[in-house]
């Protein structure tokens, strides 16, 4: 009796996990601290703008999960994350407009502002419903699941698999950007969403909001994290590396792939939506520059860098990209693309496996 | 006994492609947990044979029967696959970047969607199955190995395991011994000799001592017919084989 009574390593990264979920709990607890107790007069202190910035991080690490569980364990390539995020991020919007109320700057209790100054005279349709946050908060979720499902059951199903599936999806997010860019869609134009006043009644430019917020993209990026690491530890995260190595042994063996794809697109797209949500009320605006294609590009290259097909290596990629980005449009802000389009390069050269490649050591066993 | 009594019961099959015959009238029978060796020289019909069987190519004509009761000319690939009859292919095909252990979870009897393979558990039971395959194909020591790194001779044990893991009443084999080691041929011969009895075996090879080595039942195909069936001195002597495989 060889294996029965005996556990299985299946998770590799357990470590790794841990210590990211710990660094995780250690911001959630410390950054609440170091703003709201800390005297600003101190070296310690955390600005409103840093907390901005901490908030923006972890969407956008949420964003790197939500990729790598579709690229780096499914083999599908998306281009076109950025689609999701933003969805995510305009149904959050629509209800942040809708709290404004009669203090925009036309007054109207009902419709905001782009409304009134298009001159039309009552709420479209699609707008009802997102004054009630529980119903605003379902559709942050809905939407992206939606796109994800009608498109991937088409794409997969007709087997668009590999770089066609990844141009197709820049295409859908372009498309998304050019009709968002249109003022009669309803979503306020090129101008998008912006002068956010309040969520539930608490003030968004309060830094004991802002901390709130904080604190509550950490929760969901931590339970972000262990839902794609219960999926990838499962049977069914087995199936989807298999789909990823072999797709057509897979099928063979009797596993509907399309399905798992599809299950797996949805949830990534959920997982999109849900940072999306989160980064508009942070960083105070979205409009459809946030579908542009090459913001798609950028996460992939977060996750790349990072390492992808490892968890904390998606989250430290997009944090230490972001990190750098922060400081380089800061200071060299000509320099910046090229930096990034450098990095690229060289981690696809030399670190196939990213930075999680070189703290596993997992390189050699190749 | 009625020849519905054997395992796979194939009768005057012909398939031809754009005027080419590539089985013609072909009639094969196969006890029960026989070994059996398919040999023939190149397009004597033995890989259409297996693609007969296992619902890749519909027959122009003739009736292949599985057991007594299933017409596996009425069946799909998949529902094939479902009533025991699992195929190796030449090449080796296992999921590279997954443990051995893992290789063979995923081969296991069960409930494939999406759903239930997130929230399944291993069962002891299922855990006694895994770990008796292991014992069979001696992969034991490398349950937690990534499939990549095992030998090419590993891999295609390690493929046998995954059949094995549905438990099929026959396995069809094609030429698992070629690019092996001698070593690793002697020990493919042991393990598809220990497999027969339980299950059915058929094996297509072109290597004759191998085929010599496990065989105790031979059939050779020619232009899609049986040439000669017997035991390996009898067809090695028949003069016919002699003509046309043998003595080339």
């Amino acid at each position: 009796m060889l294996l029965v009574g005996r556990p299985i390593k299946i998770v590799r990264s357990e470590r790794a996990s841990t210590w990211f979920l710990f660094v995780l709990a250690a911001v959630a607890v410390v950054v609440p601290v170091l703003n709201q107790a800390v005297p600003e007069s101190s070296a310690f202190h955390i600005s409103s703008y840093g907390l901005t910035l901490i908030g923006k991080y972890m969407c956008y690490a949420m964003l790197a999960l939500a990729v790598d569980l579709i690229w780096g364990y499914c083999g599908i390539l998306s281009l076109g994350h950025a689609a999701f995020f933003s969805l995510g991020g305009y149904a959050m919007g629509m209800y942040l407009m809708r709290q404004i109320g009669p203090r925009g700057v036309y007054g109207d209790p009902v419709l905001p502002d782009f409304m009134v100054f298009l001159n039309w005279k009552e709420l479209p349709w699609f707008w009802y419903g997102f004054n009630h946050f529980s119903f605003a908060l379902l559709m942050m979720l809905i939407a992206p699941a939606l796109l994800a499902l009608v498109f991937g059951w088409f794409a997969f199903r007709s087997r668009v698999t590999g770089v066609y599936f990844s141009i197709i999806t820049q295409a859908l997010t372009y498309a998304l950007m050019l009709a968002f860019f249109r003022n009669d869609m309803g979503f306020g134009g090129n101008n998008g969403f912006t002068d956010f006043k309040d969520l539930l009644g608490f003030d968004l430019h309060s830094d004991a909001t802002r901390v709130v917020l904080v604190v509550i993209t950490a929760i969901t990026l931590g339970a972000g994290y262990l839902a794609c690491r219960a999926i990838v530890a499962s049977r069914a995260g087995r199936v989807i590396r298999a789909i990823r190595d072999a797709e057509s042994r897979t099928r063979f063996l009797g596993y509907p792939v399309e399905s798992f794809k599809l299950w797996v697109f949805v949830f990534s797209a959920v997982l999109a939506g849900a940072a999306g949500a989160l980064y508009v009320p942070q960083v105070g605006i979205i409009n459809p520059s946030e579908f542009a294609p090459i913001n798609s590009i950028e996460v992939v290259i977060w996750v790349a860098v990072g390492g992808r097909g490892t968890l904390f290596g998606a989250v430290a990629g997009a944090v230490l990209v972001n990190y750098a980005k922060t400081y380089l449009t800061g200071a060299f802000p000509e320099v910046w693309l090229y930096a990034l389009g450098a990095l690229f390069v060289l981690v696809t050269l030399f670190l196939p496996r990213g930075l999680a490649g070189i703290l596993t050591g997992r390189d050699k066993a190749k | 006994m009625s020849t519905r009594d054997k395992r796979l019961y194939l009768e005057k099959l012909s398939v031809s492609f754009d005027g080419f015959k590539a089985l013609d009238e072909l009639t094969l029978l196969v006890e029960p947990g026989e070994l059996r060796c398919i040999i023939g020289p190149n397009g004597a019909g033995k890989t259409t044979m297996m693609d007969v069987i296992t619902g890749k190519t519909r027959p122009d004509s003739g009736t292949a029967w599985f057991g007594r009761h299933i017409d596996l000319l009425t069946l799909s690939e998949p529902e094939i696959a479902q009533v025991g009859i699992g195929r190796k292919f030449q090449k080796p095909s296992v999921f590279e970047q997954l443990t051995v252990f893992e290789n063979l979870e995923l081969a296991l009897a069960g409930n494939r969607s999406f759903l239930k393979t997130l929230f399944a558990r291993l069962t002891v039971a299922q855990l006694k199955r895994i770990d008796s395959v292991l014992e069979i194909i001696g992969l034991a020591e490398h349950v937690e190995v990534p499939a990549r790194i095992l030998s090419h001779g590993q891999k295609q044990w390690l493929e046998i395991g995954m059949l094995l893991m549905q438990d099929p009443e026959l396995l069809l084999v094609d030429e698992p011994v070629a690019g092996m080691t001698p070593q690793e041929i002697e020990r493919t011969a042991r393990l598809l000799q220990s497999l027969a009895g339980e299950h059915s075996v058929v094996v297509v090879e072109h290597d004759m001592d191998f085929v010599r080595s496990i065989a105790r039942q031979v059939t050779v195909l020619h232009e899609g017919r049986v040439l000669a069936e017997g035991d390996m001195d009898r067809v090695q002597n028949d003069p016919r084989v002699i003509e046309v495989y043998l003595g080339a």
